[in-house]
């Protein structure tokens, strides 16, 4: 799964290893065999594209047959494998319709069915899900998770979507500005991300700029410890994620979910507490969102189990197992960022 | 008192019918498109009719009467002018002799103009003057045509003497005057518009189309024949009736560059000729009409062939 905000050149990735785009250096290999410079049609890819490209003018059987028929392969046998394939995708009332007379939903199955009917040994994804509506996306969510657990072909599948990323795939490679991030499976770069852009990626929304005051000397195993920053005045404890010392700024991530208000009778924890003031009151079904500006005028979002007034102050809190602690890499010089960057 | 109570009778049902609209007649009639802003439409309707309606039923009903002339001639008296046309071989043939330039003519712009768009689809240096220079023969009238290809390719053109200076052709090759000429001269007036036309039609086709055929595993023959080609196919009907159009109709170069009195003795011709020279109107018009009649069958025979082809958008989505 690749993953990042738009513009960080994940789709590029994802054409270059279709060979529909050519590279400007280096090489691909899979399993020791050098791909790069075949044209795509021989690498035996199987491709979705965002906007599906299916064929108009072929009926759903055709689309999803038209890659058989490349091949060459028998008649008997192109039926079978079709037929195989539109069930999978559950199309079988719709194979002798045109691409237009079905909806985005079922249009995107069969993509789906086409990409995977010649069983590549590599399926490529390309932001599949980003046309469809809410609804739509989740089921297909799970619906493409089925598909590959039941076939089990290796995919690469981009999306800027951290939600869909987090809950489809086995491993996640995080991209910015044509980078590499951070690679790890789903919970490791929830629980800890790499550097705030990750973070920022993941969802910790709420940013704060704090300085040092306090750190414990690194921990063997762990990369994390545990450290007392400044935060404007307000002393708080956080979790670092980076080599930090005393006296650094660096800078605060902490995800909406873990910053919560605190009720009257609410014990702080860890004895983290931040004032604010309430802006914005959203109702989410369970609980509710709650956008707050801090005494630095900057806007936060946080979760909240009853419903403030918009213009309140509230008194929030974190756990600082929850508040990660990171080097502000924009405030490095460019060598160390690549530095950084290059050990990420 | 009973035309009030027939009334009154006439308001309940209508109270009744519940498909009845309660809206106005003037909302409803806007509801079906007629409102004001059909006035708008005045003035075309005024253009069409005195520039197109009258002077078009002018002609047909010129063709019904015919001069004493062609009735002594052909006799069919009201249908003399018909009965000429069709027994008459010196006009008839005339047909065969358009269709055998026109044709052939609307064919090879169509298929020499879809490699060209083709190639010229991406973005690379240089496109803009190239395509400048493909569709710049469309500026040029056809006398203009007529006149280079006298000039190029005449006896003692620059085409034919350079040939025989460098020793490739002993005498000049006669390439004017004759049904060459002429057909030159319509593909260098039909080839540019047959090429913007195949090539807005190719980009209207998703890129990521052919991007997607080649994932599967198609090779450019494949991804041309199975995709392109007929999500194209309709466009190339299209511009084949418009260059066919344009070719059926062939005067100047047909007599400029062409071989007036036989080989390309074309229908424009023959109605200039019974207009001009036999200061015939009725058998003029009457070529004329059946000129458009002609072109009207083979228009019907593309459009039927059309009509079975797949129509829809040929977007990504389908």
């Amino acid at each position: 799964m690749l993953l990042g905000p738009s513009g960080c050149g994940k789709s590029t990735a994802l054409n270059c290893l279709a060979g529909l785009l050519p590279l400007t250096h280096g090489e691909i290999h899979i399993d020791s065999e050098r791909v790069d410079t075949q044209p795509p049609e021989r690498r035996g890819f199987g491709m979705v594209f965002q906007n599906y490209a299916l064929f108009p003018h072929l009926t759903v059987e055709k689309n999803v047959a038209f890659g058989l028929a490349m091949r060459k392969v028998s008649r008997e046998e192109t039926r079978r494998r079709v037929a195989e394939a539109i069930n999978l995708v559950k199309l079988g009332d719709h194979v002798k319709k045109l691409p237009g007379q079905l909806s985005g939903g079922q249009q995107q199955r069969v993509a789906i069915a086409r990409a995977i009917v010649l069983e590549p040994r590599l399926v490529l994804m390309d932001e599949p899900l980003s046309n469809l509506d809410a609804k739509l996306r989740l089921e297909m969510r799970t619906e493409i998770r089925r598909i590959h657990q039941s076939l089990g072909l290796t995919t690469i599948y981009v999306t800027h979507d951290q939600e869909e990323a987090l809950s489809m795939a086995d491993r996640l490679v995080v991209l910015r500005e044509g980078r590499v991030q951070q690679v790890g499976t789903p919970q490791e770069l929830h629980d800890a991300p790499v550097n705030w852009h990750v973070a920022d990626f993941m969802g910790y929304r709420n940013t704060l700029d704090v300085t040092v005051t306090e750190i414990e000397p690194a921990a063997s195993g762990t990369g994390t410890r545990a450290a007392r920053v400044d935060a404007g005045g307000i002393p708080l404890s956080v979790t670092a994620m980076d080599d930090l010392r005393p006296g650094d700024g660096g800078r605060l991530a902490i995800r909406p979910e873990d910053l919560t208000a605190l009720g009257g009778g609410d014990q702080p924890r860890g004895g983290n507490v931040l004032d604010a003031e309430v802006s914005v009151v959203e109702y989410h079904g369970r609980e509710f969102s709650v956008g707050v500006v801090n005494p630095a005028g900057a806007t936060w979002h946080v979760r909240s189990l009853f419903a403030p007034e918009p213009g309140d102050a509230v008194r929030l809190t974190v756990d600082p197992r929850r508040a990660l602690l990171f080097r502000d890499v924009d405030r490095l010089s460019p060598d160390e960022a690549d530095l950084e960057e290059a050990r990420a | 008192m009973t035309s009030s109570a027939s009334t009154r009778r006439a308001a309940a049902g209508g109270r009744a019918d519940p498909t009845r609209s309660s809206a106005s007649l003037r909302h409803r009639l806007a509801e079906r498109g007629v409102d004001a802003g059909l006035l708008m439409l005045v003035p075309a309707l005024i253009f069409t009719l005195v520039l197109f309606v009258y002077p078009f039923a002018y002609g047909l009903g010129l063709t019904l009467q015919p001069t004493a002339g062609s009735q002594a001639r052909y006799g069919g008296g009201l249908f003399a002018n018909y009965v000429g046309f069709f027994t008459d071989p010196f006009i008839f043939d005339s047909i065969w002799i358009t269709m055998r330039l026109a044709l052939p003519a609307a064919l090879f712009n169509v298929v020499a103009a879809v490699p060209v768009a083709f190639k010229l689809r991406g973005r690379f240096r240089g496109k803009r003057l190239l395509t400048t220079l493909l569709v710049l023969p469309i500026t040029l009238g056809t006398v203009l045509t007529a006149q280079g290809l006298l000039i190029f390719a005449g006896r003692q053109g620059w085409l034919n003497r350079f040939l025989i200076d460098i020793g490739l052709i002993d005498a000049p090759l006669q390439l004017v005057m004759n049904y060459t000429g002429v057909f030159l001269s319509l593909v260098i007036s039909g080839f540019p518009f047959s090429f913007l036309l195949i090539s807005s039609y190719l980009s209207g086709i998703d890129p990521s189309l052919e991007a997607a055929a080649r994932t599967l595993g198609a090779n450019w023959f494949e991804r041309f024949r199975r995709i392109i080609l007929p999500l194209l196919a309709p466009g190339l009907a299209t511009t084949f009736i418009l260059t066919f159009v344009l070719a059926f109709s062939v005067f100047p170069s047909a007599r400029l560059v062409g071989d007036a009195g036989g080989e390309t003795r074309v229908m424009a011709l023959m109605a200039y000729r019974s207009f001009a020279e036999q200061i015939d109107y009725p058998m003029a018009s009457t070529i004329a009409i059946m000129m458009g009649f002609v072109e009207l069958v083979v228009i019907a025979v593309v459009l039927l062939w059309r009509a079975t082809l797949f129509k829809g958008p040929t977007g990504g989505k389908g």
